[in-house]
């Protein structure tokens, strides 16, 4: 009796006791606090990145030398020296004082002058609020697309909307509001329509072509994907372009030519689309044959396959390429120049051919980079905000 | 050997039309002949295990039962209609047969959820609420209701797995076929699998599955097919096969197979 009493305290001893270590191996994982962080700070990391031994204090100090020389330079020339506006006289504005500090200060005076004429063009001057109107539109076009709660159906309905009201804004006609022809338009406006409406039509196009060249039941649909994509790609935009303008009317019968603007638009269409569409196939391939298979298995179609499981995961996938291509064809849109389309280059360009303002390009086409790389740059920070968004939530 | 498939055990339902009937199907992959004069029956709720080892046709042969790949030769009869090229009868097949992969294969741009229903409200024309809380129905079954609005990349394998089984059984299909369901899990994780599949084969679902998984075949199978080098081999009920095999590949497969576990 008494010994199985000392059992039963023995092994109820045991059973309240921490469960023993097997043969070296602890019962628990040993946690320790994360080791602090040596050299943190600013000073510490140019230390060890800047300053590490005397090449690298040496290749740094050079290198602030030419940045600080750079920077200073431009800083004494843009905006110590500079001339921001000249007197106006009766026989228009004075640029002596331009002329004055031509070498050793920049010439914003010109900016001031003409940034209707670089902005707007030829479009008549008394008319230029609507042009101004349409890139706000397009702005705010812009600006409700990316936001991901406005992706819904509607959305197609209000750039339905908006690209009317560009279009009745820029022709006019109605409204009260004075005819001008596509001739007249210029600057800003034509650069935003010829990229907008390029991407807007060229990205269903290169969607269709993409599943199209992959169709496997469908070979004669293959082929004609193939044979788009492969002719497009070897021919140069600027070829294109000259096609649509030279070319193209001499097949129309007289009477029926439609305008510049539009023939210039479809050429940059059909090449984005040609473009795009590698890329969208690149995702397509990327994507593991078990997403198709799955589909397939529900029984869902080849559509509601291709909507809602393909394509939502292959364009995530090429979001980079896709932006890198959109970038691209926002900047080759100035290739109408050469055909005489008044874009935002081609009215810079012609705003200095003025004879008083002559020789003071460097500060117009700062500008004009200025304008594009505004662009741009939204457009690169933009799709990188939405792949980190996606990789969040798809990914762990 | 294969002729005697259909007959050598009365399965449940044997009166009526069955679920799947296999004639003589023969496929090619280019030259290599990967299913050779595969004759099988599978009764209405017959629970079916398939092994054999790799390369043996095995995944190729439940992969034409839906037609993720197509035969070349022989007749494949799932539900009463006939798989050929015709795609209406495919889509009355795809409809009425579930399958679970190997690699889960879930959406993962979708919640758990819209994984889960995406295929009844389309493809059943189930309107969206009807569709969430049968999508909610079946998940509560694999026991994982909680996790509805996560997406599939925030699950464990087992869970993955779970979900996959839940959204083909959304579809309400007659027929459930299984891919190696649990190859590719933690061993810590196929136990979790193994016991949904278990609990759908107490509702009497009928189901053909792939699996190495000789203790579930024991527990849950009607008859075990044994395949090699893309024939049948020997089949009958577990307990038979696996104490008394025929045939020396059998017999070398099971002593591969137990080694191994």
């Amino acid at each position: 009796m008494a010994s199985s009493e000392t059992t039963t305290a023995r092994l109820s001893e045991a059973a309240g006791e921490p469960v023993p270590s097997l043969a070296g191996i602890p019962a628990a994982p040993i946690t320790r606090a994360r080791p602090a962080i040596t050299g943190a700070g600013p000073v510490a990391w140019a230390r060890t990145n800047l300053f590490s031994g005397w090449v690298s204090t040496a290749v740094t100090l050079a290198l602030i030398y030419v940045l600080g020389r750079w920077i200073l330079g431009f800083l004494d020339w843009g905006i110590l020296h500079a001339v921001w506006t000249v007197p106006d006289t009766a026989a228009g504005p004075d640029a002596s004082a331009c002329r004055d500090a031509k070498g050793t200060g920049a010439c914003w005076a010109v900016i001031g002058e003409k940034y209707r004429f670089i902005l707007f063009g030829r479009y008549p001057y008394d008319e230029q609020w609507r042009p101004a109107i349409v890139i706000a539109l397009f702005i705010g076009l812009y600006i409700v697309s990316a936001m991901r709660r406005f992706w819904r159906p509607e959305l197609l309905l209000v750039w339905v909307a908006t690209l009317t009201a560009i279009g009745v804004l820029m022709w006019g006609g109605v409204l009260g509001m004075e005819f001008v022809p596509q001739d007249s338009w210029g600057g800003l406006p034509i650069t935003l329509i010829l990229s907008t409406f390029g991407l807007a039509f060229s990205f269903p196009l290169a969607v269709v072509v993409a599943l199209g060249r992959r169709s496997t039941n469908l070979p004669a649909v293959k082929a004609l994907c193939v044979v788009y994509v492969e002719l497009i790609r070897g021919v140069p935009l600027i070829t294109l372009l000259f096609m649509a303008s030279v070319m193209f009317p001499l097949f129309m019968p007289p009477g029926l030519n439609p305008d510049k603007l539009l023939r210039a638009q479809v050429a940059v269409i059909l090449f984005a689309g040609a473009y795009l569409a590698e890329v969208i196939r690149g995702g397509l391939q990327a994507l593991p044959k078990g997403q198709y298979e799955a589909a397939d298995a529900l029984g869902l179609s080849y559509w509601e396959k291709t909507g809602f499981i393909i394509l939502p995961q292959a364009l995530r996938l090429v979001i980079p390429p896709l932006v890198n291509t959109f970038i691209g064809f926002f900047k080759d849109t100035s290739l109408v120049l050469i055909i005489g389309i008044f874009d935002l280059l081609t009215s810079g360009k012609v705003a200095i051919t003025d004879p008083t303002w002559q020789g003071y390009s460097t500060e117009v086409y700062l500008v004009l980079a200025a304008i594009y790389f505004a662009f741009c740059f939204v457009m690169a920070r933009y799709s990188r905000g939405l792949e980190t968004e996606f990789s969040r939530t798809v990914r762990r | 050997m294969s002729q005697a498939v259909s007959m050598d055990r009365p399965h449940p339902g044997s009166n009526e039309q069955p679920a799947i009937q296999l004639e003589k199907v023969n496929k090619w992959y280019g030259a290599l002949h990967v299913l050779r004069d595969i004759t099988l029956t599978v009764g209405q709720k017959e629970r079916v295990v398939v092994c054999g080892p790799s390369g043996s046709g095995k995944s190729t042969m439940i992969r034409c039962i839906n037609r993720l790949e197509s035969h070349q030769e022989g007749r494949i009869i799932v539900d009463g209609t006939e798989l050929t090229d015709d795609l209406r009868a495919l889509d009355t097949i795809r409809r009425e047969v579930g399958m679970v992969f190997q690699s889960f294969n879930l959406f993962p741009h979708l919640t758990i959820l819209e994984n889960c229903t995406l295929a009844p409200i389309w493809v059943r024309k189930m309107p969206k609420a009807e569709a969430e809380e049968l999508a909610m129905s079946y998940l509560t079954r694999v026991k994982i209701p909680e996790q509805a609005k996560k997406y599939p990349g925030q699950l464990s394998g087992g869970q993955q797995q779970r979900v996959a089984i839940a959204r083909a059984l959304c579809m309400k299909p007659k027929i459930m076929l299984f891919d190696e369901p649990t190859s590719a899990l933690d061993p810590e994780m196929i136990k979790e699998v193994l016991d949904t599949m278990i609990g759908l084969a107490e509702t009497g679902m009928t189901m053909v599955c792939v699996t190495h998984e000789m203790g579930f075949a024991r527990q849950v199978a009607d008859r075990v097919v044994f395949m090699d080098r893309g024939e049948i081999v020997e089949s009958g009920p577990p307990n038979d096969l696996f104490e008394n095999p025929q045939t020396d590949r059998l017999r070398l497969f099971l002593s591969q197979i137990l080694r191994g576990h």
